[in-house]
C-alpha cells in the first residue's frame, strides 16, 4: 500500500456524520456486489437501484463530514483512504451476502431502522442532516417495502427458502442490537437536538420486524445477546476484504481518475 | 421461456398528470405486488413516471396478425372518417 491513511479529526459532529456515511457506503458496496448477480434481471436492477440510493446518501454525509472537520479531507478521501480500524459502520452492514435470503434479510433488519430513523432526523435542528434525512427517508422507505415484500414470500414460500431466510434471520440477529445504541459522542448532539436517540425507535422497529416475521411463518429470533463494535472501529472480518475491493484502484495509483 | 413460478406482465406507465398509460414493456414476477415493485425499479429509474399499471399478460388478448387485412385494411379507404372536411372559423381559435 503506497498511500497512507488519512487522519480524522472525530469530533462529535464528524463522527455522527462518518458513521451514517459508511453504513450508506458499505450497504450499498454490498448491493453492488450483486449486480449481474441477482436470481433474476429485475432483482437484479433493484438491487442495484438501492445500492446508488445509499450511495448518494454516503456522497452527502462523506461531503458534510468533510465541511465540518474542514482539514482538506473529501468524500473520496474518507472513502478510499481510511482503514478498517477508521470505519466507523455498523457490523450488521458489512456482513457478506451470502444467498438471495440473507442479502433481504440483512437490507430488512436496517431499513426497517432507517425508514424510522430518517423520518426522525427530518426534525433534526441541523439543517444539513434534516435536508439529508428527508431525501434518505423515500429511499429507505422504499428499501424497506421491497425487503418485507421477499422476506414475506421467502419465509412462506418453499421449504427451502423457509430454511434459508431462517437461518439468516437467526444469524443475523445478534448484530440488530447496535443500530439502537448511543455513547458519550452522539449523546452530547442528542441533547442539542442534532441527533435524534434511536432507542426510541426499537419499540416500532420491533412491532414492524416481528409483525413481517410472522407474517412471513417465522420464527422471531429469540437470542438476546447483541454484538458490537462497529461504531468504535472494531470489525468483523469481513470489512476488511470488502475494503480491499473498493479501495484496491485509489491505493495502487493514488489520485486516479477516469 | 417457461417461467411457472414468475410469469410475464405487461408494465404500463403514465409520464405526466393527464396522460395515458402507455405500454413500455414487460417483465417477469412471481406476482402482482412484485411485478408492480420490479415495474418501478425496471422502468421508472430516470424519472418516465408518475403511476405504474402491471397487468398479467395472459390476461390480455391480441388481434391475430394474420387477420390484418380484414381487420384494419377496410379502414384505410374512408378518408371521410377524418375530421378533416370541415373549415373552422378564425374565431374558434386552437381546437
Amino acid at each position: 500500500m503506497a498511500v497512507a491513511n488519512i487522519k480524522v479529526s472525530e469530533t462529535p459532529l464528524v463522527l455522527y456524520a462518518l458513521r451514517r456515511a459508511d453504513d450508506a457506503l458499505i450497504l450499498g458496496h454490498r448491493l453492488s456486489e450483486w449486480c449481474g448477480h441477482a436470481p433474476a434481471l429485475e432483482e437484479d436492477m433493484a438491487l442495484a437501484n438501492m445500492g446508488l440510493d445509499l450511495l448518494g446518501q454516503a456522497r452527502e454525509l462523506y461531503t458534510y463530514a468533510a465541511k465540518v472537520e474542514g482539514a482538506g479531507n473529501d468524500e473520496d478521501k474518507f472513502a478510499y483512504l481510511r482503514d478498517v480500524r477508521q470505519y466507523r459502520n455498523l457490523l450488521l452492514l458489512e456482513q457478506p451476502n451470502g444467498d438471495f435470503a440473507r442479502t433481504m434479510a440483512r437490507q430488512f433488519f436496517y431499513a426497517a431502522f432507517a425508514d424510522l430513523y430518517w423520518r426522525a432526523m427530518m426534525a433534526s435542528s441541523d439543517p444539513t442532516l434534516a435536508a439529508i434525512a428527508a431525501k434518505s427517508e423515500k429511499e429507505s422507505a422504499y428499501h424497506l417495502r421491497h425487503s418485507s415484500e421477499w422476506i414475506v414470500r421467502l419465509g412462506d414460500g418453499t421449504e427451502e427458502s423457509h430454511r434459508r431466510v431462517q437461518d439468516a434471520i437467526d444469524d443475523l440477529w445478534a448484530y440488530t442490537g447496535e443500530m439502537f445504541a448511543v455513547d458519550d459522542s452522539e449523546r452530547g448532539l442528542i441533547d442539542a437536538g442534532i441527533a435524534i436517540d434511536p432507542a426510541a425507535l426499537k419499540s416500532r422497529w420491533l412491532k414492524t420486524v416481528t409483525g413481517v416475521i410472522s407474517e412471513a411463518t417465522l420464527r422471531p429470533p429469540s437470542n438476546n445477546w447483541m454484538q458490537q463494535g462497529g461504531r468504535s472501529g472494531s470489525h468483523s472480518e469481513h470489512l476488511g476484504h470488502l475494503l480491499s475491493e473498493l479501495q484496491s484502484l485509489q491505493r495502487t495509483f493514488p489520485g486516479t481518475t477516469w | 421461456m417457461a417461467t411457472p413460478n414468475t410469469p410475464l406482465w405487461e408494465v404500463f406507465i403514465r409520464s405526466r398528470n393527464g396522460l395515458a398509460h402507455k405500454h413500455v414493456g414487460s417483465l417477469h414476477a412471481a406476482d402482482a405486488t412484485l411485478a408492480l415493485q420490479a415495474a418501478r425499479d425496471v422502468y421508472t429509474r430516470r424519472g418516465e413516471g408518475l403511476s405504474i399499471w402491471v397487468v398479467p399478460s395472459n390476461a390480455i388478448t391480441a388481434s391475430d396478425p394474420s387477420e390484418k387485412g380484414m381487420m384494419f385494411e377496410p379502414a384505410e379507404s374512408k378518408i371521410y372518417r377524418h375530421p378533416t372536411f370541415y373549415d373552422v372559423p378564425d374565431e374558434v381559435g386552437h381546437m
